[in-house]
């Protein structure tokens, strides 16, 4: 079951990426529809983090390639956003919570260029859609962990871009977040944003997203919820290993072999 | 020349000593540098050399006399301190590891350098000498000195040997150490003093400066000819000794030369020389086994060339020229030559005039790759669910690596089938 | 008089050294700051060889790229040779800095530099070296001069770049993703900091570059969530320590620099003990996250 579709705002075409030469995602061909909320959806070490990861460049990839509104990614930074997973930031920084929403807009600013009132006032807005207006000027070591992650939100939502890209927004937050921050992504998505998320909840997927991508390493399903989230998918996703698959992958690490004959330009 | 001679004859009864102690001071450190580096925490060695300075400082203006135990003693203390310091600072404030090293590093050390500019501008007599602790001297340690440091050094040696197994697992696994009832607590304690002592040893022959070259260049280097610690911990045993003894050197021909340079130089080199050419790890290893993999690549597409050729006109014998081969698929031409050319001295395919032969050997090799080619095909469409049109480009690599035992799973997964997913006989 | 220089050029050393510490401190990587501090010797030598001055341009140029070199050797070793990050820098830089030692002891006749220069400077010596123009106009010490220059560029480099910094510090994945290079930003760094510690070097020796790099960053760190006032704090912190340090090694008759390093240390001892905010001894009521 997977299901391609027209004129799509994320298309990956036979992208393989690979960690230290041993590839973690074969062959992913995914095409994504635009206004709706994606649930990326997998085992612990599937690759889901990595999907989004290489879609926006952050990582090198061995083959096949990414376009984005229909372009290569380098021309459409400013219509994407990403929030990051929680932990991947030191939250003992010197920052209060307004700075760091304010670091949306920095890259729609220039270089050199300091923060306008405009971009004052769009970080400040933000901060009122996550309902922590009250919050700019506290000290981001100062903040649960569900306030972080609105934090990290406000940011993404400050740089007002198309398509956004979350890393377990999810993970480790109180339920209160939790429910703010599903109306706030569907709110997203009614306003015909695109937002892919990364999510290891099966519970919830079904409730929460429009559209869901399973992934195991390989491309499982990618389709509409009710289509895509069976018993028999499911139960490809998250049984039965491929240790073939994996086999192989080790030998491609252990003797230093390219992944692709020839080097992807 | 004669020289050099002359010191290697080891006639001379002080330089059979100054050897033997520059090989047990270097040899001692090295062994316990590959502790802390396995811990990863390769640049607490540092801190804790520089930390040595204001002890020693301390031990003389206290004691008036350079005696060798008290100022040991003083270099203990606060190379001990020193690591203390690290660990409250990180575990009682939200300063990082590398942050505290770097501070206790250069506070530490800043107060060192002050008392001993404020000794030496004393004008005390008994001062001149304490300065060798900032760049070492092997050459001049002689007599009380030199025994009291082989001495702890072969201690030192002697705790490793007594306490491998134990290190060893704290070093791996901390966690697992704990759970089996370790006093894990105990063995950090006791791998901490080992470290003070390889530095406060150590530092009698490279100086505080460069001391953490002692503790991690050889065991860096070791590191990379060996899996095995008892191995690695000789390796790194015998690079830190052969660097202590050409210290030594340096230090009898050329007495103006700071050692601890010298020594560092070298085992420098002897670890550089490691990253790049140590067969398995080493950057050139890696570079030639990429090579080869290359190599393997284009011989194996050259005799699958052939064998689709042959396989296309159903007849594996015939001649083929080499436009023909190319035209089925772009090769550099130098390439393909030098190549096939290759797969000739080993009897693979023969050569008359411009065109090429498979022979039987080659035929079987060139009917492997393509039917490993096929296999992973069909793999991936049944198994990963690509579509038949994606398959092919990761089957051109995939086709190379895969072993005998592989491809015996891969028939068994995908039931002996007949067919690729384009239709294509599996050979 | 001579007070006043010595203390004037502290004080620049650790403007520029605390500014950048503070980038350095909060991308963990106050060790690379260590390292380069070391490894810059060498190109420091071979510059001085070749143009026989010592506050040229030329020399902080060639040192200054000596410096660069290092991070992307630690870099070679630790991605190509895949030595561990730790141990590529703990070689990288001892090996360049015994180079340098090695020097300095061949063409010792050559070289205006010694060993203990090397480690703790001859800042007691910067009054000494004075610029005077063609028509015997005293402007004040050569150092002095080189060094204003140094902490303008990078003042003038932090206050262009700051957001690109400020980000590429706190959150590089997020930099990516928004389209600004970190790699970029990171090798800007690097070459400041290499650039401050050659021009610090001679007159301040290594120690306290690496004093000043690490130490009262540190120790604003511990006073201040506002990263601006972190960075003035530290700044202030790094100048009190020059005037401290001056006046304790005067009292001691000891090297002014290690003195300095000193005192650096004792103004982190004070606030990790009673910083307002998160000192161990002061009482305070417990923050609550709300």
């Amino acid at each position: 079951m997977i299901l391609q579709v027209d004129n799509p705002v994320v298309e990956v075409h036979d992208l393989t990426v690979s960690y230290d030469r041993k590839p973690v995602l074969w062959g992913i061909d995914l095409t994504l529809p635009a206004g709706a909320l994606v649930g990326v959806i997998g085992p612990n070490g599937a690759g889901k983090s990595t999907l989004i990861k290489a879609m926006m460049s952050l990582l090198p990839i061995s083959s096949g390639y990414v376009r984005i509104f229909d372009q290569p990614l380098k021309q459409v930074y400013n219509r994407i956003s990403y929030v990051p997973q929680r932990e991947s930031v030191d939250w003992d920084f010197p920052a209060s919570v307004f700075d760091v929403v304010l670091m949306g807009r920095y890259g729609n600013m220039g270089l050199f260029k300091r923060p306008r009132k405009a971009d004052k006032d769009a970080a400040m807005e933000a901060l009122e859609k996550v309902g922590m207006q009250s919050f700019a000027n506290r000290q981001i070591s100062q903040l649960s962990g569900g306030q972080q992650q609105r934090v990290f939100l406000a940011r993404a939502l400050a740089q007002n871009a198309d398509i956004y890209f979350m890393d377990e927004p999810f993970a480790g937050v109180d339920i209160a977040t939790e429910t703010a921050i599903i109306q706030l992504l569907r709110q997203m998505r009614d306003q015909g944003k695109t937002v892919i998320v990364v999510h290891h909840d099966l519970q919830s997927a079904s409730e929460y997203f429009d559209w869901v991508v399973l992934l195991n390493m390989r491309l499982v399903a990618s389709g509409p919820t009710d289509k895509v989230l069976t018993q028999e998918l499911l139960e490809q996703t998250y049984g039965g290993k491929l240790t073939l698959l994996s086999k192989v992958g080790d030998l491609l690490r252990r003797q230093e072999f390219p992944a692709r004959e020839t080097k992807v330009k | 020349m004669q020289e050099f001679l002359e010191f290697f004859s080891f006639a001379d009864a002080n330089i059979r000593y100054v050897t033997l102690g520059s090989v047990l001071l270097a040899s001692s450190s090295a062994v316990v540098g590959c502790f802390t580096l396995l811990r990863k925490r390769a640049l607490v060695g540092d801190a804790v050399a520089h930390a040595v300075l204001p002890g020693v400082c301390l031990a003389f203006i206290l004691s008036g006399t350079k005696n060798p135990f008290i100022l040991l003693i003083g270099a203990f203390v606060t190379g001990w301190l020193s690591l203390v310091t690290i660990d409250f600072i990180t575990s009682r404030s939200r300063i990082k590891e590398d942050t505290a090293i770097g501070l206790v590093l250069s506070v530490f050390f800043g107060i060192g350098i002050l008392l001993l500019t404020s000794i030496q501008h004393s004008g005390n007599a008994a001062q001149s000498g304490l300065d060798k602790f900032l760049f070492g001297k092997a050459a001049s340690l002689i007599g009380e000195d030199l025994i009291t440091f082989s001495v702890v050094a072969v201690l030192l040696l002697l705790v490793v040997i007594l306490f491998y197994k134990e290190l060893t697992l704290l070093c791996f696994d901390e966690a697992y150490a704990r759970t089996i009832g370790y006093p894990v607590r105990a063995l950090e304690l006791l791998l901490t003093t080992l470290t003070v002592f390889a530095v406060v040893v150590g530092i009698q022959a490279v100086g505080v400066v460069l001391m953490a070259a002692m503790l991690i260049t050889p065991a860096a280097a070791a590191r990379f000819w060996t899996e095995n610690l008892k191995v690695m911990l000789l390796l790194a045993a015998l690079i830190g000794a052969f660097s202590g003894i050409a210290g030594a050197y340096v230090s009898y021909t050329a007495p103006a030369m700071p050692t601890g340079p010298w020594i560092v130089l070298i085992v420098s080199m002897i670890a550089i020389f490691s990253f790049a050419l140590a067969p398995g790890r080493g950057w050139v290893a890696r570079l030639l086994r990429q090579r080869r993999n290359r190599t393997q690549i284009l011989e194996e597409n050259l005799l699958k060339l052939l064998y689709q050729l042959g396989e296309l006109k159903q007849d594996f014998y015939t001649s083929r020229s080499l436009s023909e081969l190319l035209e089925r698929r772009s090769i550099p031409k130098g390439e393909a030559i030098s190549g096939l050319q290759k797969l000739k001295r080993q009897g693979y395919v023969k050569r008359d005039h411009q065109s090429w032969t498979l022979t039987t050997e080659g035929k079987k090799r060139g009917r492997r790759v393509v039917r490993l080619h096929r296999l992973w095909e069909l793999y991936l469409t049944q198994y990963l669910h690509l579509a038949a049109d994606h398959v092919h480009e990761d089957a051109e690599t995939i086709e190379h690596i895969i072993t005998p035992e592989l491809e015996k799973r891969l028939l068994e997964e995908l039931n002996y089938p007949d067919l690729d997913p384009h239709s294509a006989r599996i050979p | 008089m001579n007070a006043f220089w010595i203390i004037l050029t502290g004080s620049l050393v650790a403007t520029c050294c605390s500014l950048l510490g503070c980038y350095l401190i909060l991308r963990r990587m106050a060790m690379v700051g260590d390292a380069i501090s070391h490894a810059v010797l060498p190109g420091i030598v071979i510059a001085f060889l070749l143009t026989g001055s010592r506050d040229s341009v030329p020399m902080l140029i060639g040192a200054g790229l000596l410096g660069v070199l290092t991070t992307f050797l630690i870099e070679f070793f630790h991605r190509y040779a895949r030595v561990q990050a730790d141990a590529a820098i703990g070689v990288t830089f001892t090996w360049l800095f015994a180079i340098g030692i090695i020097l300095i002891s061949v063409f010792a006749g050559q070289v205006d530099l010694d060993q203990d220069c090397v480690l703790y400077g001859e800042i007691a010596y910067v009054p000494l070296d004075l610029w005077i123009t063609e028509s015997g106009l005293s402007m004040g010490p050569r150092t002095v001069w080189t060094l204003s220059i140094t902490t303008l560029l990078i003042i003038l480099f932090i206050v262009l770049g700051y957001k690109e910094l400020f980000l590429t510090t706190f959150d590089p994945a997020f930099a990516a993703a928004i389209g600004i290079s970190t790699s970029l930003w990171y090798y800007l760094l690097m070459t400041a900091v290499s650039l401050t510690t050659v021009a610090s070097f001679e007159s301040v020796g290594a120690i306290l570059v690496v004093a000043f790099l690490v130490a009262p960053p540190a120790t604003a760190y511990l006073l201040t969530d506002n990263f601006k006032v972190m960075l003035v704090l530290s700044v202030l912190l790094g100048i009190l320590a020059s005037v401290g340090g001056y006046y304790l090694a005067v009292w001691l008759d000891g090297s002014i620099a290690g003195a300095i390093a000193t005192v650096t240390g004792m103004e982190f001892l004070l606030a990790i003990l009673f910083s307002p905010s998160r000192g161990l001894l002061i009482r305070r009521k417990q923050l609550q996250p709300v």
